[in-house]
């Protein structure tokens, strides 16, 4: 079985700093990590792999320095790497990014395409489910499980607001999977040593068929006008009370609420 | 492609257990408030309804703010189905030209909308948290979308002025809904529509329900939250909020680190929630977990470090360690409760 996984390295958000002075983000310093959700994917794959016998192919789009990635990546038991990496691709809105990541997987053989459910730097959702549209695929989104994958079926559970659904959809499909989905696996001592040696196909504009139009910046419909950031401010009293006046403090604002009492 | 062929706002009707869903309904209202704020495009609001409901769902749509209501029904559509709705909807779309397009970031429409759109070949942009029409050219139609990207950290206005529609999903509990009036008009455009040139290989197998389904803490009027900082001891959290009808939220930090299922995660990649009171215990206040929770009534924050960004956004802050003052807390309502009378 071939499974391709979508991956991308983004700034990990959780570390990011606002400048108070300018109002802008300080990215400087801020380190790049894989995305959460397409961890969780790659660790499906590698299940599988492990479990039926797979060959993981790992995919991202993004600047060359996304190699770095991809040695952890086969740190972890990837077997093979392919980075689209051209400045015409980038700048791209989901909808570019989806087209350009279809045309390469045109030219790959697959039976499961493994995407993570969201990137933590956009949160939008959409490359996952745009990729499987442009390749005419059928989808299952919020993966939380992926209980079976057999007579050519993959049958997993999906995490709704409320509920879970177990469902079933044919291979090929595109699959996009929940951090909670699982906890990535740690590198391997021989897959680090190995990794180094391995080989990152870098993929350009010249290397995959595409029409330029649909691509990067110029070819997104939806542009950046603006970005800001936002300052949250209220004019709070901040109190040092000791445990019990402190409790007895919110205790008596419950009361004022008529959240306790009559 | 002519981009004034299209016009008037499209808001899709996602459908539960016989009702409209609540961000559905927010969504009904923003699109009210913007065609009303600009009466010289003379758009109407027009819900999307998908599936074999009754006529009653169709006229609740126009309670919340739709003046009309376009209903493609067929009796065999129970439940959703990416293909079947993305191919119902797109035709829609070829049919009617709708300028906007606006789908609540719910999981079904998470997964609806990107999936149009790609059919489409248009824009979409995701979990807007404001919309508003071209500030700068009264007689214009474009959209300008704010978002939150970078966990919140940063927001980005997004236009899209070369394809139509314009799409855009919108978080839920962000929007304001009308006031349910039973009185407005509504058109009920109802189609009849075939799906039988509709593939849908996906199947639901079964439909589990969660175990802590009583928990929906965008609905509660208050919410004990805890940090990363609370570590294993949730039930501290738990305990107070029993006593006090409260329900229990977390940080992103909390649930990566698995102490608390994720359907209590408050923020940014969680929920919006708007409570009377939120208690915040030892959460730092990352801009993705403020983003989720600003708008409540009132905010206590606890939290042993005076520097902590949550105390910028609260209306007061305990100094202190929360997981001592919350058994207190819960004592001292204990002993209020068992008084004589």
């Amino acid at each position: 079985m071939n499974i391709l996984v979508l991956l991308k390295q983004v700034p990990d958000t959780t570390e990011m700093k606002i400048d108070k002075e300018t109002g802008t983000l300080i990215r400087a310093g801020v380190p790049t990590i894989t995305n959460p959700d397409d961890l969780a994917g790659l660790e499906a794959a590698l299940r599988l792999k492990d479990s039926m016998g797979a060959k993981v192919t790992c995919i991202t789009m993004g600047p060359p320095q996304a190699k770095n990635m991809m040695r952890e990546l086969y740190a972890m038991g990837a077997d093979e790497a392919i980075v689209l990496s051209d400045m015409k691709f980038s700048g791209a809105d989901t909808w570019a990014t989806s087209n350009t990541l279809a045309a390469l997987i045109r030219t790959l053989e697959f039976d499961l395409i493994i995407a993570g459910r969201q990137a933590i730097d956009g949160d939008t959702a959409q490359v996952g489910p745009q990729t499987a549209e442009k390749l005419g695929l059928p989808q299952i989104t919020y993966v939380d499980d992926i209980i079976a994958v057999k007579e050519g079926k993959i049958i997993v559970k999906k995490a709704l607001e409320s509920t879970y659904e177990i469902v079933e959809a044919p291979l090929p499909c595109v699959i996009t999977t929940l951090s909670t989905l699982a906890s990535p696996r740690y590198m391997h001592v021989k897959g680090i040593s190995h990794a180094f040696e391995r080989d990152i196909k870098i993929m350009t504009f010249d290397d995959i068929q595409i029409d330029q139009s649909i691509i990067g910046l110029k070819g997104s419909p939806t542009k950046v006008k603006k970005t800001f950031t936002k300052e949250v401010h209220k004019n709070s009293d901040i109190l040092h009370l000791d445990g019990k006046a402190a409790a007895r403090k919110v205790f008596d604002i419950m009361v004022d609420f008529k959240f306790i009492g009559k | 492609m002519n981009l004034n062929e299209y016009k008037d706002i499209y808001v899709f009707c996602e459908v539960k257990d016989g009702k409209v869903h609540d961000a559905s309904l927010e969504l009904l209202g923003e699109a009210a408030r913007l065609v009303n704020g600009r009466p010289q495009l003379e758009y109407k609001v027009v819900g999307v309804l998908i599936g074999n409901h009754s006529d009653d769902v169709a006229a609740h749509v126009g309670w919340y703010g739709a003046d009309k209501v376009v209903f493609l029904r067929n009796e065999n559509i129970k439940h959703y189905s990416t293909e079947i709705f993305t191919s119902l909807f797109t035709e829609m779309i070829e049919s009617d030209k709708p300028d906007i397009v606006l789908i609540p970031a719910t999981v079904m429409g998470r997964d609806l909308a990107p999936r149009i759109a790609a059919r489409c070949d248009t824009g979409l942009t995701a979990d807007a948290t404001k919309l508003e029409l071209n500030p700068e050219d009264a007689d214009s139609s474009l959209l300008y979308v704010t978002r939150p990207a970078f966990g919140g950290n940063l927001f980005g206005t997004i236009i899209n002025e070369t394809k139509r529609p314009q799409m855009t999903t919108i978080r839920p509990g962000v929007m304001e809904m009308l006031h349910k009036d039973e009185h407005r008009s509504l058109e009920i455009d109802k189609r009849e529509v075939s799906i039988d040139h509709i593939n849908d290989p996906v199947r639901i197998l079964e439909v589990m329900h969660k175990d802590h389904m009583a928990v929906d803490i965008t609905k509660a009027d208050i919410i004990v939250s805890g940090g990363r900082g609370i570590g294993d001891n949730f039930h501290v959290l738990q305990e107070c909020a029993d006593m006090m009808g409260a329900v229990v939220g977390a940080s992103r930090g909390a649930v990566d680190k698995g102490y608390i299922a994720k359907d209590h995660q408050v923020g940014q990649t969680g929920k919006t929630v708007k409570p009377k009171v939120y208690i915040a215990c030892g959460i730092s206040g990352a801009v993705q977990h403020l983003a989720g929770m600003e708008k409540s009534d009132y905010i206590i924050a606890i939290n042993k470090d005076p520097e902590a960004a949550i105390f910028g956004v609260a209306n007061i802050g305990l100094v202190g360690d929360a997981l001592e003052i919350l058994p207190l807390l819960t004592q001292e309502i204990k002993r209020y409760r068992e008084r004589p009378y």
